[in-house]
């Protein structure tokens, strides 16, 4: 269970979160959507230990990110970040085992591991040779989830994971990815500016806007029983959203 | 070039397998056994040889010559030869530090130059003003090699010159080459035109390299340059010396000037040496400019013969050509070598270093880029008093010219480098350390290592100059070629430095193989 607990962040002169709470259940899927400049980059970042905050706590299991080692949080919170980020001189395979490594899982293990999240994510051997720059999207995407992955973390946290792909394969990789989040059986914590995307791969939405939360909830509840006009409005300017008559409050 | 691409290639189909792996080592195995080579040289000198050094002209060869194979004819202390080493400023330095012995200058250099007192003439005046210095000379050797003002014949007889004097009628249209140290020595340039009342248009007077200035009168581009009056191009290229008539130039005499330690160490050698005061007349001396010049004789040959054949045995011409160019390959190797790891050692850090903290970054960009405007001759002569003659100031000099492309590519490279990438490996939960060494620096190697080539091509053509110094390579051929005026002994040196140069190109497209990470080496 992932806990972010009134988190406030000020940058110099400009506040960037102001009491921000978010809680996802074990097992659960949550999307934190919001438009640029929203907050949720922030959010993010505070999240993965990268920046400190000003107020609040973030808690995994009921344990305060503060009581672990920067390496402990890292291996407990799997990133997968915007279009993969995955290092371009590594392999795939390389991309994926690097960490692994640094901790220094012996051969043995690395392959054992490697090749259980290659099937779990559908990737073969011969992929996962290839660099980054020979990779599709979606290619890219998966082996980006299997280093996320790799460490068995208790979270795993997706920042914009379709962002930078084709409409046509975005579709396909939603499904995959949804019955990806359903085998590895983890916490997920999702970043997204898409309402479709956070409305099929999300059980909870939390819609972020100027630092604050404006409403947390189903997709239902958000449609139909908006906290106020701004999520009315943000609702509308997004297209392709699933028909409301289809959708159970 | 196509052996590289082929073994480019093979390496590329090879990356795929666990062959490329095997690819991999030998490549690095093959970079470190080079470096081994180049570490070879450091070992084996002979334990302290009288050393005999000499400026970077035919007369100060053929002198260095004849006090060598002086001593090695008649004493048992070995003898090592400086000769070449560039002007009397570094010839000095040279003598006090005790990076040579002996060599020859003459009076009115030292008078001007060493002690700047140019009122002192007489042999025995210098002898005393030398003496608080711990240096000592010998009686004159017998020529007097003063400075000397010449024009071709057809000019002179068109003009109707016979005197420096003459030059006035002249003046306005003159075109003039003089030799850097004419020009700048209070008893040359300045002081001729005070005492001729000489008004030269300073638009027609070219700063030239003395040995450059007799092609240039040979092919009229200029009308009158300064010479030495021994100078044996003054017969081959038909000059005619202006008499002095006001008595202006002072006397050179030719004598050997010692350190007081070397005399009273090997008062023997000193007195072998003493014993050629007064042997060589003027004609003497500029026949031997002339068997070097003019039918390019080997200076020990000319050194053998005017000392008698008893002699000519200790000549050095035993060495075979192919010998002579290994051996300034060492010379060569060991200097870009030396000058290659240190600029690795230093400048990566350093460039690291300036991305990271700002400030200290451009101090250390403006300090590099500085020190590659200094020119190498004057660098050279800086670092003389610090570090001696022979490899050492030329291996400084060398570290801090390939500072500047190492620091300035790592700069680029490591700034260049996506910051994603580095906040993303923090995330990961990686050490400052690792991120630095398995993502940072990977990433900028190919930036990198295209610095670190140019360090090197530039380090193989600036080791030339260390000839200058007494460091040997390539450039010993080509200093004494230039002084020579001598083409076929230049390139002895010129073309093994571009060979090297193009090897070095090579190599390090094969590097780019061993140490360029295959994920970047594709899309580049």
């Amino acid at each position: 269970m992932l806990i972010l607990q009134s988190i406030s962040k000020t940058f110099e002169n400009r506040t960037a979160l102001t009491d921000v709470n978010l809680s996802v259940p074990r097992g659960a899927t949550h999307a934190l959507i919001g438009s640029s400049g929203s907050g949720k980059t922030t959010l993010l970042r505070i999240t993965l230990g990268l920046i400190p905050m000003d107020k609040g706590y973030v808690k995994l299991n009921e344990q305060a990110l503060s009581s672990f080692t920067p390496i402990q949080w890292a291996d407990r919170i799997g990133y997968v970040p915007q279009d993969g980020g995955l290092f371009p001189h590594l392999s795939g395979r390389n991309n994926v085992a690097l960490i692994a490594k640094l901790r220094g899982w012996d051969r043995a293990r690395i392959d054992t591991r490697i090749e259980e999240l290659g099937k779990l994510v559908d990737l073969d051997g011969g992929v996962l040779a290839q660099f980054p720059a020979e990779l599709s999207g979606g290619q890219k995407q998966r082996v980006a989830i299997m280093r996320a992955a790799m460490m068995d973390p208790d979270v795993m946290l997706l920042d914009e994971p379709m962002a930078a792909l084709d409409p046509l394969i975005r579709r396909s990789l939603q499904q995959e990815l949804k019955f990806i989040f359903q085998r590895l059986d983890k916490t997920v914590l999702l970043v997204t500016h898409d309402l479709g995307e956070a409305a099929y791969l999300a059980e909870q939405i939390t819609l972020l806007h100027d630092g604050k939360v404006m409403q947390s909830g189903s997709f239902g509840e958000l449609l139909h029983h908006p906290a106020d006009a701004f999520v009315t409005s943000f609702i509308n300017a997004q297209r392709g959203v699933p028909d409301a008559a289809t959708v159970a409050a | 070039m196509r052996a590289l691409r082929i073994a480019g290639t093979v390496a590329h189909a090879a990356s795929r397998t666990a062959a490329g792996a095997a690819a991999r080592t030998i490549a690095r195995t093959a970079v470190m056994a080079l470096l081994g080579c180049l570490l070879v040289p450091a070992f084996g000198r002979a334990a302290e040889p009288i050393v005999i050094g000499g400026k970077i002209f035919t007369e100060s060869y053929i002198l260095g010559e004849i006090a060598a194979q002086s001593i090695a004819a008649h004493s048992s202390v070995p003898v090592e030869r400086k000769l070449g080493m560039g002007s009397t400023g570094i010839l000095f330095e040279a003598l006090k530090s005790g990076a040579i012995d002996v060599y020859a200058d003459y009076t009115g250099t030292l008078a001007e130059a060493i002690l700047k007192q140019p009122q002192l003439k007489s042999v025995d005046e210098i002898r005393r003003a030398l003496a608080p210095m711990d240096l000592v000379i010998s009686g004159p050797l017998g020529f007097n090699d003063t400075y000397a003002i010449a024009v071709k014949d057809s000019f002179a007889a068109q003009h109707q010159l016979h005197t420096i004097s003459d030059l006035r009628r002249v003046q306005s249209t003159l075109r003039a080459a003089f030799s850097y140290e004419f020009m700048d020595r209070k008893d040359g340039y300045t002081g001729m035109v005070d005492s001729y009342q000489l008004h030269f248009d300073p638009q027609k007077i070219s700063r030239m390299e003395h040995s450059l200035s007799f092609q240039a009168i040979a092919d009229d581009a200029v009308d009158v340059i300064d010479v030495y009056s021994t100078d044996a191009k003054i017969k081959k290229f038909n000059l005619r010396l202006l008499e002095d008539d006001r008595g202006y130039f002072p006397v050179y005499q030719a004598v050997w000037v010692a350190r007081k330690a070397f005399v009273e160490r090997y008062p023997q050698e000193w007195e072998i040496l003493r014993k050629l005061e007064g042997t060589i007349s003027e004609s003497a001396m500029q026949d031997m400019n002339a068997e070097a010049d003019i039918q390019k004789e080997s200076f020990g040959k000319i050194a053998a013969q005017f000392l008698g054949a008893a002699a000519g045995a200790a000549a050095p011409d035993a060495e075979s050509a192919t010998q002579k160019i290994w051996q300034r390959t060492r010379e060569h190797l060991w200097l870009v070598g030396v000058a290659l790891l240190f600029s690795l050692i230093v400048g990566i850090p350093l460039g690291v270093i300036a991305v990271r903290f700002h400030a200290a970054g451009q101090g250390i960009l403006i300090v590099s880029a500085l020190v590659q405007t200094v020119p190498s001759l004057a660098l050279l002569c800086f670092l003389i008093p610090l570090f001696g003659v022979g490899t050492k100031p030329a291996l400084a000099a060398l570290c801090l010219y390939s500072l500047l492309p190492v620091v300035l590519n790592t700069f680029t490279g490591v700034r260049g480098v996506d910051p994603l990438h580095v906040e993303n490996a923090r995330a990961f939960g990686m050490s400052r350390s690792q991120v630095l060494f398995r993502i940072v620096l990977p990433l900028a190697s190919p930036t990198m290592l295209a610095g670190i080539k140019t360090a090197t091509i530039v380090s193989i053509g600036t080791a030339t100059l260390a000839a200058l110094v007494g460091a040997g390579g390539y450039g010993a051929p080509i200093v004494s070629g230039l002084s020579l005026n001598d083409i076929p002994t230049i390139l002895t040196g010129a073309i093994p430095a571009a060979l090297m140069a193009l090897i070095a190109h090579g190599l390090f497209e094969l590097l780019g193989w061993a140490v360029i990470p295959a994920g970047l080496r594709k899309h580049q």
